[in-house]
C-alpha cells in the first residue's frame, strides 16, 4: 500500500516534469520565429560548415544555414503533424468506435473485422508500401500514419462505448429520458479521456519518431524544409568534419520521445491504462 | 498434431490472396499510370501514341480482373515483371540483393535474442537489483531513439574516432556488426520488456510455489520452469515484430550504405518504379505470412497447451 | 524418546512478522501445537487468519529479506526455523509434502504429469529415470488412480481438477513423508472428486502413518478427517480441541460463531472452475 503510494508520488513527479519540458516544447514551436537567430531556410554559401559562434550558436551546414534555427523550426514541423497525425486519427477514431459501439450489429461487425485486418498489417511496413505505392511525399506519409494509427482509438473508444452502455447509471439515463447525445457527453466521453491521453501521448512519440524516419528516407517532408530526421539525411556526408549536424537534431528527436514516452507511462500507471 | 500444423498452413493461402488483391487494388487506385513512369524513368518525353501502345503491352487496357488473374498467375511463377529502371526481371533483382537483406536481419535476430534473452530474464528474477535497472534503463531509450540516429551515432564513435570497424559497406563479418546492432537494438528493447515482464508475472503463479515446496532447487525452478512458461509471449512479440524487422532494415540498409533489398526499394519508390514496388510488397507480406507461421509452430513445440485438445481424461 | 507427548512436527512460540519501510506488521503470533504420528490436525479459519502463513513457515518457504520468524519448529526434534535453504530443500517433499488448493494451476503447464512426477522423485533420491517412472506408476497404482502409464503422458491441463489432486496427493505420499501438509486440498473440487480425496488422505494415514495438517475453512471436511482442530483468527490461536469437544462443546465465541454460520446443507460448495 505504502509503496504504491509512493510509486503514485513518483509518477506523480515524472508526469510534472515530462509535462514542463513539453510545454517548453510547445513554446519554441510558438515563437520559433522570435526564438531563432537566423532565417532557417536563408541559403549563405559563404558561411558554410562554421562552427559555433556567437550569431551562429550551433553553428552552420554544408548550405550555410544556421542549425540552431533550423532545429527550433523543426520542433514546428515535427510536433505540428504529429499532433496533426494524432488530432485526425483521433476523430476518425472517435467518430467509428462510437458508431460501432452504440450502433452494435453488423455496422459494428464490418468496422472492427475491417479494423482487425488493418490491424494484423505492421503498422510501418503499412506506412512505408502506402508511400511506395502512392509514391513519396509528406502528404501521403501523414495520410499513411493517420491510417494504421485511428483503429487502435477507434478500439479503445468501442470498447469503452460497450462496457459503459451496459452500466446502471446509462440505463437509469436512458430510462430517465436523456437524448442519446445527453448520454454520451455526460457519461461516455469523460470515462474514455484517461486512456486517450495516455495512448496520445504514447502515440505523438511514435508519429515523431515514424515521421522523422521516412523523412530521413526521403520520403516524408523535403528540403529546404527544416526537419529533424531529414536534417540527419543531409548532414550525414559530414559526419566526419562536422558530426554535430547529425548530432542535435538525433538528439531533439530522442528528447521529445523519450519525453512522450515517460509521461505516456507515468500516465497509464496513475490511471490504471493498460498500454497497448 | 499433424493436422494442426497443415491446418495452419494452409490458412495462409487465402491471407496471401488477400494481399494480392489489396495490393492489386492500391496499385489501381493509385494517382501513379505505370507506363507515364516508365517513361519518367527512361527519361523519355513520350507521345500519347507511345502511352498507349505501352499500357497495352503492360496489359493495362483488359478488365481488371483479367488483369489480376494475369498478375496473379505471374506472382506462382516468381514472374514479378521487367523493372523501368535496370530492364532486367525484377526476381533476379530481388536475388541478388536478397542474401545481403537476409544475413543482416538474421543477425540482428540473433543479437537481439542473445542479449534480451538473459537480459529480460535475470532482470525479471531479481526485479530491482542492478540488472533490472539497467534492463528497464536499455528497454527505455531503446523504444526511444531512433535507429537511424542510432546507426550514425555508431558509425561516429566505433568508426570514425575509434576506427574500429568499416564505416559501411559490406564483405568481412566486421561490416556486419555495427548494422545488426542498431537493427538488433529497438528489438533488444522490446524483448527485454516482453520477457521481463513475462517473467514477473508467472513469479506470480502457484506452480513456481509448488516447484518450490518439492524442494527444488531455485535455479531449476527458474531457469527450467519459470523461463519455458516465460518465454512464449516474448515468441508470440517475435512474430508479430519480423514486419518492424523488414522495415528497419530498409532505414538502417540507408544509414550503413548495405546492398540490400530495402535500400533497393526505396531507390524504386523514387523511380516509380511500379513492378519492384508491388514485388516488395508482396514480397514482405509473404515473409511478414511465413515468419509468423515459424513463430506459430515453435510456440506449439514450446506449449503443449496450443495443440493438444484441453480435458481429454477425467 | 518414548513419551506420549512425543510430536513429529512441533511448532512452539511462533511469531512471523512482515517487515515494511512504516515498520513491523505482525502476520501471526503465539502459535503451539503438536502433530502426532498418524494423526490429523484440523486447522480452521477464515481466509486471512494465517493459516497459509503457518504452513509457510513450517516449510520455511517465506521471503527471508522481509519476514521475520521466531519461536521453534521442530520435525523429529530436529530444528528447521533457521535452517539453511540447502538443508530445507532436502525435506520439502521428502519429509514434509505439500498439497496445493488448487491443483489446475499448480503443476507447470508446459511439462507432463508423468515429467513432473519424475522429476520430484530424482529431486530426492538417486533414482535414474526409468526407476523413478516405475516408482511413480507404482505409487498410483496403490491409491487406484486408472492406468497411471497413460496419466503421466499426459499434460496437466488435459486432466480434471480432481484426477490433478489425486496425482497431486500420490507425488506427495510417494516418498512417504513423515508430515503431509495439505491446504484447502478439497475446496476447488467438486463433491464426489473431494470424497475421493479426502478418502485417499485417509488411506495414506493409514498405510503408512503419516501425520497430517489439514487447512480448512470447511468445518465439515475437518469434522469428518481430523483427530484434533485448531481454531485460528487474526493470527493468533483462539481454540484448540478434541474434535468431538470442538463441535459438542465450543469454547471459544469464535469458534461457536463458526460454527453457526457454517452451512448446514453440504452442497453450498464453491462452484467448481477451473481456468487454463
Amino acid at each position: 500500500m505504502i509503496a504504491k503510494l509512493q510509486y503514485q508520488l513518483k509518477s506523480q513527479k515524472v508526469i510534472v516534469i515530462s509535462s514542463f519540458i513539453l510545454l517548453g516544447l510547445f513554446m519554441v514551436t510558438l515563437f520559433a520565429p522570435w526564438l531563432a537567430p537566423n532565417d532557417p531556410i536563408a541559403v549563405n554559401l559563404a558561411h558554410k560548415l562554421q562552427p559555433p559562434s556567437l550569431d551562429y550558436p550551433l553553428g552552420t551546414d554544408h548550405l550555410g544555414r544556421c542549425t540552431l534555427s533550423r532545429i527550433l523550426y523543426g520542433a514546428r514541423i515535427s510536433l505540428g503533424f504529429a499532433m496533426l497525425i494524432f488530432i485526425s486519427a483521433l476523430s476518425i477514431g472517435l467518430i467509428i468506435g462510437i458508431i460501432a459501439g452504440y450502433k452494435g450489429g453488423w455496422v459494428d461487425q464490418l468496422l472492427m473485422r475491417f479494423g482487425d485486418g488493418l490491424m494484423a498489417i505492421p503498422s510501418l511496413l503499412f506506412v512505408i508500401g502506402f508511400v511506395g505505392i502512392w509514391g513519396a511525399g509528406l502528404k501521403q506519409v501523414i495520410l499513411g500514419l493517420i491510417l494504421v494509427q485511428w483503429v487502435y482509438y477507434a478500439r479503445v473508444i468501442r470498447g469503452m462505448v460497450l462496457s459503459l452502455k451496459e452500466q446502471n447509471y446509462i440505463m437509469a439515463a436512458k430510462i430517465s429520458g436523456s437524448s442519446t447525445w445527453t448520454i454520451m457527453k455526460k457519461h461516455i466521453i469523460p470515462n474514455v479521456i484517461p486512456s486517450l491521453a495516455v495512448m496520445g501521448t504514447l502515440e505523438m512519440g511514435w508519429a515523431i519518431m515514424n515521421l522523422s524516419s521516412m523523412s530521413f528516407l526521403g520520403l516524408g517532408v523535403q528540403p529546404p524544409t527544416p526537419e529533424w530526421g531529414a536534417m540527419i539525411l543531409e548532414g550525414k556526408s559530414y559526419i566526419r568534419t562536422n558530426p554535430a549536424l547529425m548530432l542535435y537534431p538525433g538528439l531533439m528527436i530522442m528528447i521529445v520521445v523519450v519525453t512522450f514516452n515517460l509521461l505516456g507511462e507515468a500516465l497509464s500507471e496513475r490511471y490504471g491504462v493498460k498500454r497497448r | 498434431m499433424g493436422t494442426y500444423v497443415l491446418k495452419r498452413i494452409i490458412t495462409i493461402v487465402p491471407i496471401f490472396l488477400i494481399a494480392t488483391l489489396v495490393t492489386f487494388g492500391m496499385i489501381n487506385l493509385s494517382p501513379v499510370d505505370p507506363a507515364e513512369a516508365y517513361f519518367a524513368t527512361a527519361h523519355i518525353q513520350a507521345t500519347d501514341e507511345m502511352l498507349e501502345q505501352k499500357r497495352h503491352e503492360f496489359g493495362l487496357d483488359q478488365p481488371l480482373l483479367i488483369q489480376y488473374v494475369n498478375t496473379l498467375i505471374k506472382i506462382c511463377q516468381f514472374d514479378f515483371g521487367i523493372s523501368y529502371v535496370t530492364n532486367k526481371p525484377v526476381w533476379e533483382e530481388i536475388t541478388s540483393r536478397l542474401p545481403a537483406t537476409i544475413q543482416l536481419t538474421i543477425g540482428s535476430l540473433l543479437i537481439a535474442i542473445l542479449v534480451s534473452v538473459p537480459l529480460g530474464f535475470l532482470a525479471g528474477i531479481k526485479k530491482n537489483s542492478g540488472m533490472d535497472h539497467f534492463s528497464r534503463f536499455l528497454s527505455f531509450i531503446g523504444a526511444s531513439i531512433p535507429s537511424f540516429w542510432l546507426g550514425y551515432l555508431f558509425i561516429f564513435f566505433f568508426s570514425v574516432k575509434l576506427d574500429l570497424f568499416p564505416v559501411e559497406g559490406t564483405g568481412t563479418w566486421k561490416h556486419l556488426i555495427l548494422p545488426s546492432v542498431t537493427l538488433a537494438f529497438p528489438l533488444i528493447a522490446l524483448y527485454t520488456r516482453l520477457l521481463r515482464a513475462s517473467v514477473l508475472e508467472n513469479l506470480q503463479e502457484s506452480y513456481v510455489l509448488f516447484a518450490r515446496t518439492r524442494g527444488f532447487h531455485e535455479k531449476m525452478i527458474m531457469g527450467k520452469h519459470v523461463l519455458r512458461m516465460a518465454i512464449s509471449p516474448m515468441i508470440t512479440g517475435l512474430g508479430m515484430n519480423i514486419g518492424n524487422l523488414l522495415t528497419g532494415a530498409i532505414i538502417v540498409e540507408a544509414v550503413f550504405s548495405w546492398p540490400g533489398f530495402g535500400r533497393y526499394f526505396i531507390d524504386a519508390i523514387f523511380n516509380r518504379d511500379v513492378p519492384v514496388i508491388q514485388a516488395y510488397v508482396l514480397l514482405a507480406a509473404g515473409v511478414f505470412l511465413i515468419s509468423n507461421l515459424i513463430v506459430d509452430l515453435v510456440q506449439m513445440y514450446i506449449d503443449p497447451r496450443i495443440s493438444r485438445k484441453g480435458r481429454q481424461y477425467q | 524418546m518414548e513419551s506420549k507427548e512425543r510430536f513429529i512436527l512441533n511448532v512452539r512460540d511462533l511469531h512471523v512478522e512482515v517487515k515494511t519501510k512504516e515498520g513491523s506488521f505482525k502476520l501471526v503470533e503465539d502459535i503451539n501445537f503438536g502433530i502426532k504420528k498418524g494423526e490429523i490436525l484440523g486447522l480452521v479459519g477464515e481466509s486471512g487468519s494465517g493459516k497459509t502463513v503457518t504452513s509457510m513457515s513450517i516449510l520455511q518457504l517465506h521471503d527471508r529479506k522481509n519476514i521475520q520468524m521466531t519461536g521453534s519448529i521442530t520435525l523429529h526434534d530436529r530444528e528447521l526455523n533457521g535452517l539453511k535453504n540447502k538443508e530445507m530443500r532436502k525435506i520439502r517433499g521428502k519429509d514434509i509434502a505439500f498439497i496445493m488448493q488448487n491443483p489446475m494451476n499448480a503443476f507447470t503447464p508446459v511439462f507432463t504429469i508423468g515429467h513432473q512426477f519424475i522429476e520430484t522423485i530424482q529431486a530426492h533420491t538417486p533414482l535414474n529415470k526409468k526407476d523413478a517412472r516405475e516408482l511413480a506408476v507404482d505409487v498410483m497404482k496403490s491409491v487406484n488412480l486408472p492406468e497411471p502409464e497413460k496419466l503421466l503422458k499426459y499434460y496437466p491441463f488435459q486432466l480434471s481438477g480432481g484426477m490433478l489432486q489425486r496425482v497431486m496427493i500420490a507425488m506427495a505420499a510417494c516418498l512417504k513423508p513423515s508430515v503431509i501438509i495439505a491446504d484447502e486440498p478439497t475446496t476447488a473440487l467438486d463433491l464426489h472428486s473431494q470424497l475421493l480425496v479426502l478418502r485417499l488422505l485417509e488411506k495414506i494415514r493409514l498405510e503408512h502413518g503419516t501425520s497430517i495438517l489439514l487447512i480448512s475453512h470447511d468445518l465439515g471436511v475437518i469434522s469428518e478427517m481430523a483427530d484434533h482442530v485448531i481454531v485460528m483468527k487474526h493470527g493468533k490461536i483462539v481454540e484448540t480441541a478434541n474434535v468431538l469437544e470442538l463441535f459438542d462443546n465450543p469454547q471459544h465465541e469464535y469458534t461457536k460463531k463458526l460454527l453457526r454460520t457454517r452451512p448446514t446443507l453440504y452442497s453450498e460448495k464453491q462452484p467448481y472452475t477451473y481456468t487454463l
